[in-house]
């Protein structure tokens, strides 16, 4: 028979030693994970501008191939700083916490956005990374504006944990290819962002359906982060696009 | 694994290779003993994935059957099951966290299952029945066996449903054009889950035909 001591020791030793063990491995896969991330974060980049089919080993250099720019832009639509060249999953646009920005922009203190312009084929887009919050976790997403900076040329959409089979299903093409050719502002130049719409963008009155895609069912919490963050990001560059506007 | 061991039973005596033969049939953790059903109806849409899976079960199962069977003795019996759920979920993020690190866009198709690894119930079955009272080696063989014989069963459902759902194996393209331009379309039902547990009742079906033994009586 084993003593209340024994028990006790023996517990704690072996949470000790199970603790250690993970810690240092978590220590030990931080750098890998993390690029793993930016690689990902970069595809994501890539494929809202409909460049796909990237091999992973190869999107560092496709990124840096296609992305002629990086700038970053604050909250008066000015720019503070803009790379044009070296590596820039290194620079100050890519390495920006989009969360802690949009922290700032709801607090209504001065923040600062970045932005990514591609050059494909001579057309000239610009992509503007999303964050807002779905259901179980954080999405995130990249939009991209064509030159007119309404005409959405694609969007990718990823999230944290969404219930996989309902509100994840915001990362499928049958979702996303929704949103190619809406249009963020309307005929008389006010921004109306895209919304998501429950019932189906159908159910909107003619003149708003380029406004307004599908939302998902069974997945309605995250589709309203969907519009909820596409309309809180875009308010936040919302400066810098209309000075491009005029 | 033990010296003395060695001297006494080869390493892979009948006895040992029994161990490991038996899960792949006479007891198949999924087919048989109907464990482990869930993650083997939400990993088997394609084939790299179930592989994935396959491996990670491996390596989690067959660690912690060692570990278990080395601390037998040590473990008081009021906590062993504690014990066993340490050990199992330090494994689990262990391989979470590698999978992370060197195969990232498997490790978020699996989400959150490899995560769930820790309730599938093969592993704290075999760790109680078995590792508890067995040495090191043994327990070893009979966590390779137990992992290979739910992996076997979710490798041949996922290329079913690869195969059939998505017309690829491996997300190589196997069914030629000339077929989808006559006509010929993917059964985008193999995708669902519900044809998971169809296709494993198939197999079942198929392994108690060829294999009498394992048919109740009433």
């Amino acid at each position: 028979m084993y003593s209340n001591a024994y028990v006790f020791r023996y517990a704690s030793i072996m949470v000790i030693i199970a603790a250690a063990l993970l810690s240092s491995a978590a220590m030990f896969l931080k750098p890998m994970q993390e690029t793993n991330m930016a690689i990902e974060k970069m595809g994501g980049i890539l494929i809202s501008a409909k460049i796909e089919g990237v091999e992973t080993e190869q999107t560092i250099r496709m990124f840096n191939e296609y992305v002629t720019e990086s700038m970053v832009v604050d909250q008066n639509g000015e720019i503070v700083e803009s790379q044009t060249e070296g590596n820039m999953e290194d620079g100050t646009a890519f390495t920006i916490n989009l969360k802690e920005q949009l922290y700032n922009k709801s607090k209504g203190d001065p923040y600062q956005m970045p932005i990514y312009v591609i050059n494909k084929e001579g057309e000239k887009l610009y992509i503007f990374p999303l964050m807002g919050s779905g259901l179980w976790g954080n999405l995130y997403g990249n939009m991209a504006l064509k030159e007119d900076f309404s005409t959405i040329f694609g969007v990718t959409f990823s999230h944290d944990k969404e219930t996989p089979g309902l509100g994840a299903e915001i990362t499928e093409k049958f979702f996303t290819s929704q949103f190619v050719s809406k249009q963020i502002f309307d005929d008389n130049g006010a921004f109306t962002s895209i919304k998501v719409v429950k019932g189906g963008a159908a159910t909107l009155p003619e003149a708003d359906q380029i406004h307004g895609v599908d939302a998902i069912s069974g997945g309605t919490i995250t589709s309203v982060g969907v519009d909820e963050m596409l309309r809180n990001v875009i308010e936040a560059y919302l400066p810098y696009i209309e000075k491009q506007r005029k | 694994m033990s010296e003395e061991k060695k001297e006494r039973e080869p390493l892979f005596s009948s006895k040992n290779l029994k161990l490991l033969k038996e899960p792949l049939n006479m007891s198949n953790p999924i087919t048989v003993q109907v464990l482990g059903i869930c993650s083997a109806l939400a990993v088997t849409a394609k084939l790299k994935p179930a592989v994935v899976m396959t491996l990670s079960v491996i390596v989690v199962m067959a660690v912690s059957n060692v570990v278990i069977s080395l601390l037998r003795n040590g473990i008081p019996p009021r906590i062993r099951i504690i014990v066993q759920l340490v050990v199992i979920a330090t494994m689990v993020i262990l391989v979470d966290q590698v999978l992370k690190a060197f195969v990232y866009d498997v490790s978020k198709q699996l989400s959150v299952f490899v995560g769930l690894i820790i309730t599938n119930c093969i592993i704290m079955g075999r760790l109680e029945a078995f590792a508890m009272s067995n040495k090191p080696w043994p327990a070893f063989l009979d966590g390779i066996g137990n992992a290979l014989g739910y992996g076997v069963i979710l490798i041949i459902v996922a290329f079913f449903r690869e195969f059939l759902g998505s017309g690829t194996i491996f997300d190589i393209k196997v069914i030629p054009q000339g077929f989808y331009d006559f006509g010929y379309a993917n059964n985008g039902l193999m995708i669902l889950p519900p044809m998971a547990l169809i296709t494993v009742g198939v197999i079942i079906w198929v392994q108690r035909y060829r294999n009498r033994a394992l048919i109740e009586e009433n």
